[in-house]
């Protein structure tokens, strides 16, 4: 018996609030990547804590796809930053408000 | 002794975040971020998961986060204008963001008398965690591994075009 489920349930969902807050305020590409990997995070904590609390391994798995669904949804878009950068020379989510398609 | 580490963990894990998401120089951001993944990870060896909590130092503190850095060093970013980081109108989505936690969290600690009971003591082995995996989940591990496949060749696509695109930008 550790802590109640109710304690790691809100700590979770302040850290999905920062990291919505970062990706919906910042301006910054880098940092609107930065706030969904703290919304991953916190929904794997979410996860694990669902998986002690029933005593089942099945979270613990979906937070290890969500691990590589991470990557590879970082890799992508780490390449469309730089990509981006390379075409207009900023990163600012401003500048591409017009970007069609 | 277990909880008063969890709160500790927390707390840190919490600020780090809150940190990490004010700085305006990306790289602080990334180092404050790999800090809050740290306790998160020491967070998940507690709930009874040695070996997501080793993944998360190994793969998101070790590998995504340092890609962060390598991108953010290799175009140079600068900090951005001086300033504060949130203009006066980017307050009022930040303070219905924090009215829907609040809300949340008094729904979760009123209306949820179940979650009151406390985490049970939970250790998942390696060896079912691994058993699990490849036999229950044996189909989404290689969903999975066909979309790291997609995406290091959609990554790589990208990065070929930007490089074959500026000479034809400089003429």
């Amino acid at each position: 018996m550790i802590v109640p489920l109710n304690h790691i349930l809100l700590v979770a969902a302040a850290l999905f609030f920062m990291g919505l807050s970062c990706t919906l305020l910042r301006r910054n590409l880098v940092m609107i990547l930065i706030g969904v990997e703290i919304m991953l995070n916190a929904a794997g904590l979410v996860l694990v804590a669902g998986s002690a609390f029933w005593q089942q391994l099945d979270g613990q798995l979906m937070v290890l796809l969500i691990m590589a669904v991470t990557a590879a949804e970082v890799a992508v878009a780490l390449a469309m930053v730089v990509y981006l950068h390379g075409r207009s020379g900023t990163i600012d989510a401003n500048t591409f408000k017009d970007m069609q398609g | 002794m277990a909880s008063v580490l969890f709160y500790v963990l927390a707390a840190t894990a919490l600020l780090a975040t809150l940190l990490c998401i004010t700085r305006r120089n990306p790289v602080h951001a990334v180092i404050f971020l790999i800090n809050a993944f740290f306790a998160l990870a020491l967070m998940f060896y507690l709930l009874g998961a040695p070996l997501i909590a080793a993944w998360e130092v190994i793969v998101y503190a070790g590998a995504i986060m340092v890609l962060f850095l390598f991108v953010i060093m290799t175009l140079e970013l600068s900090p951005g204008p001086k300033g504060p980081v949130l203009s006066r109108r980017q307050w009022a989505p930040v303070l219905l963001l924090f009215l829907l936690l609040l809300v949340s969290a008094g729904l979760i600690l009123t209306y949820d008398p179940a979650g009151r009971a406390g985490v049970p003591q939970f250790y998942a082995a390696p060896r079912s965690f691994g058993a699990a995996l490849f036999s229950r989940y044996g189909l989404a591990v290689e969903i999975v591994s066909f979309q790291l496949l997609f995406a290091a060749a959609g990554a790589y696509y990208l990065g070929r075009r930007s490089k074959a695109r500026q000479p034809e930008d400089a003429s």
